[in-house]
């Protein structure tokens, strides 16, 4: 079997050093032993991996070579299969076919305790924290072995040590920072002395400074003779950070290549199969009036967890798409639930829909008048996962499509406008009584944000259009967004995908800790420059993880 | 199998009530038979299931609307007593009114009794995020006392030999146990109407549609313009209405007087009709049937079989064992076509 | 105000308070594994009753160990009866607030069905555990009078908030009520955990049912245990969960219920015997209105209270 440093020692590849499963080639012309170094066994080996669950083949032949010391990126879309083979790796399920050979030798691993007794570690995407505990019972809580707690307390001092960390271990864990509460989780891997640390998904909630530490943690580790699993859709951090990528699509290795020699397009091509699609958007634009706007909108924050609000202001016009770029954890679902009515506004004019002050009126009102939105969360919020798509059309489109009459819900008309969302989106489902939950993420998504399209709003909210979502579907929403707004409607778009944004926006801004940044042209800004107001000081660095380290420290 | 499991519930307790009789010493299935099937066969017995069915139905229609938006409401017993306590208060208020006044005044007293009684957990919820579970359930219990000292105290009637009981209501203030000429009680028809009105509502009224949102996806529910707050207020308020009606109602027709029996369980029995009918108005107005079976059956089961007439509360407990039981096949179906539930901060999926 | 009335007074305290004590010391547990378990009452009558008939039969032939082995016997009971609970709302996923109600109105039943042919009689009780010189005294049988039962309702509890706080199995199980989900990633065996801790809630139960069909009074009565589960229930949720609180809760309480009861016999007329009769249950809503109110910080409530689990993995 190939690993990609020998493809590379063959080369004559067209993809730089990458291997591509469906087109194997033989190296003509290289004659004699290819050079067998006597090196150290694989730390981490998969050979044939395959899972299925009903109804869909979740991974299929995995080949998978991790080398001791070797930060290794798993790469690939949602549904992929990059979660199920790392939950297979931790033990969380057990593989169907194929072998796990963990240091040259096979291994069942059974369980988590199995997983961490080989010295396996995993950093989950989502904390296993216990909000109402401090942050040394929660580290006690993680360990299988039993250390009194002064033992307990001198591991915890070594590692922060060792790695350069800052943790308090009285704080109670609900009170700490996203990031500072990713760092529990950092810490409990690392006192188990892993050989293989699994990261998943770890950057999707820190600031660019935290990322940056997060890496430098990282790099020490690997060089301490720890093999890392680093699983991520983010190219640009692969390619800073790891040595080798593994690519999944639809549950197969498609690819394996070396990131340092690919550009994200590249990557992001073998990920998705198919060449990315340029947006079709009309180049010379008018805007109209200011159909959208916010002034100096301040709100408490929600719940404890939750980001206040302050001073927010924004303007879109009539025709235009504004982005609000941010780390997630910033406001954005506060912001989205203040445009749409969820959350009152302080005055009525802290939110005007073409002029009118909207801001003190409910869900309902705030439709009626034209202003619709779309929430994050599909299943639970935008859409309830056990009613069928009829009444979750009912949901927001029942009073701007007249289906209601004495108070009573016309259920022909429900069903009629389903099925047009249905029709108009190309939404894949077997009828408007289909059930939410038997639809794939990205045609509910589909649904979702049809069923708002259709309903012509005069302005249109929406968070996080494309989370989740496959890349054919992505592009059919981009596309929604794009007609809508040439039609004359005001769209604000909050997203964390700054691709996304840069791609459909006119203007931008950055929200960072409930703050709004001025108003950007898209086109006259940097990346980096955006990066930097996310993490909230415009060009000064260390000023700008200081204030973040303790903004984040202590929640206002 | 949203029909099929309560019919397997009922079915199956049958089954395991005679086996476990049998085993205790007693006959069986004769006791089975007896409580059963005798009242459902024996004409003279109907009246008596009908007006045992009328409160039970009518407090589990307002039960099975808040547990829709997964409001528990297990208070109903309290807001029963303290309704019946409002109407009868009434009563003794206006001694001298003509019939045709009093009546209404009293069934309006009893309603707003039961809602006032709900109002107290639903204040403490919306206000203070107190559990309707604990809150209403502690208020069952400080009902009862309000009772004991009413009518051990300043409504004891003086001619009951000091029992604690209120006076006897007069004709006037009283229904009669049956429409004339059928066996139908006056409560069972108030139970018929009633079962249709609440069908209507759950579903096809856009009320009925927050309700279910609510309890299905409150961040839905809130998206979708609904108030989470006044979904617990009005499911609240109308159960407890529903459970003083029931209250005032039995007062009124079955007893005459109230005293230290009056509790009779209604509104904890109430809930298990609201689970064995599946939430559903007609579900619940055939579950209510059912359970009034077993009560009258039980009864049957005492004289015939000598059983003791505590078995009623058995048969009832083990047909919810079972209904609740079968749950996971109803929800199994739900669970394996729903995607995997989605993380909260970041993009990968769990499945596949 | 005597010194003899004073005692007495005392000794009634605690004698009422000791069934609650140990009911709520079972459900405490119960519900800092995440659990609400509503049948509390059910349980203690099914011990009462089991109790008692273990007592009744074979009361003869085991002389001096009838009292205890009857205990015994009313703690399995409770835990057979709580599997009940258990595999219902554990296993299968059930909502535990019907079921739990479920189990009251079903142990209620059944110790009237079992308890039929003992209606009126008596079993020998337990002796007093100090020698008669010091539970005799008038004075001194205050802290030394009392049946076997009482002192181990009061080893339980300090036990019990000593597992929760200072063990490692404790903090586990606190994890489990806490967040279920994040235990169970850990690997921590949810179920298995919370099937203990209910287990454990029911065999409590048991024998502070067993209090009243063989310390009260030896002698078997339909629905004995007279709502005293609730109050049970009442008392967890006045403890705000904590077992010190729980203690003194339980003494609280049962000075209300003491205050009960000598209102209505000597229909002193300052406050009526129901009052004192409701104060508990009010006392817990107050209660849990200011723990409710407080927010996420204060809360002391396990996160995961009554709902089931269900693993996202």
């Amino acid at each position: 079997m190939q690993t990609p440093s020998t493809a590379g020692q063959a080369g004559g590849n067209r993809r730089g050093s990458c291997v591509s499963k469906s087109g194997r080639r033989m190296e003509a012309g290289k004659r004699g032993h290819v050079q067998v170094k006597a090196e150290a066994p694989l730390r981490l080996k998969l050979v044939g991996v395959s899972k299925s669950f009903p109804g869909v083949r979740a991974n299929d032949n995995v080949h998978l070579s991790v080398r001791p010391g070797e930060t290794h990126a798993l790469l690939g879309e949602n549904g992929a299969g990059k979660s199920t083979l790392v939950k297979m790796i931790y033990g969380v399920v057990a593989p169907d076919e194929g072998q796990i050979l963990f240091d040259g030798a096979p291994v069942r691993i059974s369980n988590p305790r199995a997983a961490r007794r080989l010295g396996i570690g995993m950093v989950f995407q989502h904390f296993s924290l216990f909000e109402a505990m401090t942050v040394l019972e929660n580290i006690s809580l993680g360990l299988d072995s039993r250390l009194s707690s002064r033992e307990l307390l001198a591991e915890f001092n070594r590692v922060l040590e060792t790695y350069h960390l800052k943790l308090d271990p009285r704080r109670i864990v609900s009170t700490l920072s996203v990031g500072e509460r990713q760092r529990i989780e950092i810490v409990r891997a690392l006192l188990l002395n892993p050989r293989l640390l699994i990261m998943d998904e770890p950057t999707s909630v820190l600031t660019p400074q935290e990322v940056e530490q997060l890496f430098e943690t990282l790099k020490r580790l690997a060089s301490s003779g720890c093999s890392i699993l680093y699983i991520s859709h983010k190219l640009h951090e692969i390619v800073s950070l790891c040595d080798t990528a593994t690519i999944l699509r639809g549950g197969k290795v498609v690819a394996a290549c070396d990131p340092k020699r690919e550009t994200s397009r590249s990557m992001a091509e073998m990920m998705i199969g198919a060449n990315l699609k340029e947006i079709a958007k009309p180049t010379a634009r008018v805007f109209g009036p200011p159909k959208l706007e916010a002034q100096g909108l301040t709100l408490p924050k929600p719940t404890e967890f939750g980001v206040a609000l302050r001073d927010v202001s924004l303007t879109v016009r009539a025709g235009e798409i504004f982005g609000v770029a941010g780390v997630a954890g910033n406001g954005q679902n506060e912001l989205l639930s203040a445009m749409s009515g969820e959350t009152l506004a302080p005055s009525a004019e802290a939110i005007l829909l073409a002029g009118e002050a909207v801001g003190r009126m409910g869900v309902t009102e705030r439709r009626n008048l034209g202003l619709c939105a779309v929430p994050e969360e599909r299943h639970g919020h935008a859409a309830v996962s056990e009613f069928s798509l009829t009444d979750n059309a009912s949901l927001t489109g029942r009073d701007r499509m007249e289906l209601v009459r004495f108070g009573l819900i016309d259920p022909d008309k429900a069903t009629n406008y389903a099925a047009e969302v249905i029709g108009a989106f190309t939404v894949k489902a077997t009828g408007p009584g289909a059930l939410a939950s038997s639809l794939s993420g990205g045609n509910l998504q589909k649904f979702i944000m049809g069923r708002e399209i259709l309903q012509r709003p005069e302005a249109l909210v929406v968070c996080q259009p494309t989370w989740g979502v496959d890349a054919g579907a992505a592009a059919a929403i981009h596309q929604a967004i794009v007609d809508l707004a040439a039609r004359g409607s005001a769209v604000l778009v909050i997203s964390q995908d700054l691709d996304e944004l840069l791609t459909l926006c006119d203007s931008m801004a950055v929200i960072n800790l409930g703050r709004l940044s001025k108003t950007l042209k898209v086109g006259e800004v940097s990346i980096e420059e955006i990066g930097l107001l996310m993490g909230g000081v415009h060009g000064d660095p260390s000023a700008t993880i200081e204030m973040t380290e303790h903004l984040h420290a202590h929640p206002i | 199998m949203q029909v099929a499991t309560p019919i397997a519930s009922v079915l199956l307790t049958m089954l395991l009530g005679a086996i476990i009789f049998e085993l205790i010493g007693f006959d069986g299935p004769h006791a089975i038979y007896e409580t059963f099937i005798t009242p459902i066969v024996t004409s003279y017995k109907w009246q008596d299931v009908l007006t045992k069915a009328a409160p039970l139905i009518i407090i589990a229609l307002g039960l099975s609307l808040g547990n829709q938006a997964k409001i528990w409401n297990i208070g109903a017993e309290g807001q029963y007593i303290i309704g019946a306590l409002a109407g009868a208060g009434v009563a003794f208020f206006l001694p001298t009114a003509p019939g045709f006044l009093i009546i209404p005044l009293m069934i309006a007293a009893g309603v707003l009794g039961g809602m006032a009684w709900a109002a107290i957990p639903a204040w403490l919820k919306t206000r203070y995020n107190v559990s309707e579970v604990l809150s209403s359930l502690m208020l069952v219990y400080v009902a009862l006392q309000v009772l004991n000292y009413l009518i051990g105290g300043p409504w004891k009637d003086p001619n009951g030999h000091n029992f604690p009981q209120t006076p006897p209501l007069t004709p006037a203030e009283s229904l009669p146990n049956a429409l004339p000429g059928t066996v139908i009680p006056p409560g069972f028809v108030v139970a018929v109407v009633l079962t249709l009105v609440f069908w209507l509502l759950t579903s096809r009224s856009v009320y009925g549609f927050s309700v279910r949102t609510v309890g299905a996806a409150p961040s839905a529910a809130r998206y979708g313009g609904f108030d989470a707050s006044r979904t617990v207020w009005s499911t609240l308020l109308i159960s407890g209405g529903m459970a003083g009606l029931a209250g005032i109602l039995e007062a009124m027709s079955q007893l005459g007087q109230i005293n230290l029996g009056f509790p009779s369980g209604y509104g904890f029995t109430a809930i298990i009709v609201s689970f064995l009918g599946r939430l559903h108005p007609v579900g619940v107005f055939l579950a209510g049937l059912i359970l009034a079976v077993t009560y009258v059956g039980g009864q049957v089961a005492q004289t015939v079989v000598h059983v003791p007439n505590a078995t009623a509360g058995i048969f009832q407990a083990t047909m919810l064992f079972f209904i609740l039981a079968s749950d996971i096949l109803v929800r199994y179906r739900v669970r394996i076509i729903r995607e995997a539930p989605r993380p909260k901060a970041a993009t990968a999926e769990a499945s596949a | 105000m005597s010194l003899a009335f004073i005692i007495d007074a005392l000794v009634t305290v605690v004698g009422v308070t000791t069934p609650i004590l140990l009911a709520a010391t079972g459900e405490l547990v119960v519900e800092k594994s995440g659990v609400l378990n509503l049948g509390i009452e059910g349980m203690m009558l099914i011990g009462a009753v089991t109790g008692f008939a273990v007592a009744f039969n074979y009361g003869p032939d085991l002389g001096d160990w009838a009292p205890w082995v009857a205990v015994l016997g009313a703690a399995v009971a409770g835990v057979v009866s709580s599997m009940l609970f258990a595999v219902l709302a554990l296993s299968l996923g059930s909502n535990q607030v019907a079921t739990g109600l479920a189990l009251t109105i079903f142990g209620i039943g059944l110790s009237s069905l079992i308890g039929a042919g003992y209606v009126g009689m008596t079993v020998p009780s337990f002796d007093s555990v100090f020698p008669d010189w010091l539970a005799g005294d008038p004075f001194w049988r205050v802290l030394f009078g009392y049946s076997p039962l009482v002192y181990f309702a009061l080893i339980m509890v300090f036990a019990v908030g000593w597992f929760l706080n200072r063990t490692r199995a404790g903090l586990v199980l606190r994890a489990v009520g806490e967040n279920d989900n994040s235990a169970h990633s850990i690997g921590y065996p949810v179920i298995p955990i919370r099937y203990a801790a209910i287990a454990f809630g029911g065999a409590l139960a048991g024998i502070a049912g067993s209090y009243f069909s063989m310390v009260i009074t030896p002698m078997w009565a339909e629905q004995m245990t007279a709502g005293r589960g609730w109050i049970a229930l009442a008392l967890v949720v006045f403890s705000g969960w904590r077992a010190g609180r729980l203690l003194a809760g339980a003494y609280f309480f049962g000075i209300l219920m003491t205050l009960e009861l000598y209102a209505k016999a000597s229909g002193f007329s300052f406050l009526p015997s129901q009052f004192w009769a409701a104060m508990p249950y009010i006392m817990a809503v107050v209660v849990l209105a200011v723990i409710s109110a407080r927010g996420v910080t204060g809360s002391e409530a396990p996160a995961c209270l009554g709902r089931p689990f269900m693993p996202n993995a």
